[in-house]
């Protein structure tokens, strides 16, 4: 089952955090694709792009196969789609919450005002 | 605007959820404590259910009873008792419809005419926390909701 774990939290937002690497995912959405793909795609240094794709390996958002000389990249499991998914409806459903508190609030300081 | 809303995974067996309110912490600790004003929010039209009824006795040591449903046969109750209540600053109470709940501490703190207020729910283990909020819940509409966040982050988006 899922592994809610804190330190894997942290490793994917801060791999969502980056616009290449988020840019990445999307591309890896649509084929996989090599780092030199990658690297060529965003421009990029080999280094670079290695970095990049490590980060989100690490995350589990990204998988990678060495065949041969080339590195093959495709979309990780799925996990980080499972805990964000949890945590933004918590969020929205706190928010909605208190976007309604806000009306009771913005109403008890008008009365407070007048009396 | 609306001020944002911020959830944080603290531990294994605990998530805070923080929002700043433009009023001081008197009277968001009221619209909090009165049961007229806590029906008004607690159950927004967008999750779905309704309040029946609410009780609340808001001291240390006092209970409060929460239904929720269309009609009294089918609906189901949210209840607990507050361990804690500090007027205008901090109310703690237990969740007890489920064996493992959680204990809510909610704190209200005022800082120049706004309220920053904390609301953290905290698990008695890590098997309880992933009981009430695993992914084994999240339904396909979740994905959905997910993946337009993840198109709107691909798309640069804030």
């Amino acid at each position: 089952m899922v592994q809610h774990s804190t330190a894997h939290l942290d490793a994917s937002f801060a791999a969502l955090s980056d616009a290449t690497r988020r840019g990445v995912l999307e591309q890896l959405g649509r084929s996989d694709a090599s780092i030199t793909d990658l690297a060529d795609k965003f421009h990029m240094t080999l280094t670079g792009m290695k970095k990049h794709v490590g980060v989100l390996e690490q995350a589990g958002l990204v998988a990678t196969e060495k065949v041969g000389r080339v590195r093959t990249c495709r979309l990780g499991p799925r996990r980080l789609a499972e805990e964000t998914a949890w945590i933004e409806e918590y969020r929205q459903l706190w928010a909605s919450r208190f976007d309604e508190l806000d009306k009771v609030v913005e109403e008890l300081k008008e009365k407070e005002k007048l009396s | 605007m609306t001020n944002p809303t911020t959830v944080e995974r603290k531990s294994d067996r605990e998530i805070v959820v923080t929002r700043t309110f433009d009023a001081p912490a008197r009277i968001v600790f009221d619209a909090w404590t009165k049961p007229e004003m806590f029906k008004r929010w607690w159950a927004p039209k967008s999750i779905g259910m309704a309040i029946l009824s609410c009780e609340m006795d808001v001291r240390t040591g006092g209970k409060y009873r929460l239904e929720f449903g269309q009609d009294p046969s089918s609906s189901w109750a949210f209840f607990g008792k507050y361990i804690e209540v500090i007027p205008n600053s901090r109310l703690v109470w237990t969740n007890d419809e489920s064996d493992e709940g959680a204990v809510t501490t909610v704190t209200f703190e005022e800082k120049g005419g706004q309220t920053l207020l904390t609301l953290s729910e905290l698990y008695p283990s890590k098997e309880a926390f992933e009981a009430e909020h695993g992914a084994e819940d999240a339904l396909p509409e979740q994905f959905e909701q997910l993946d337009e966040l993840l198109a709107s982050l691909s798309a640069g988006q804030p």
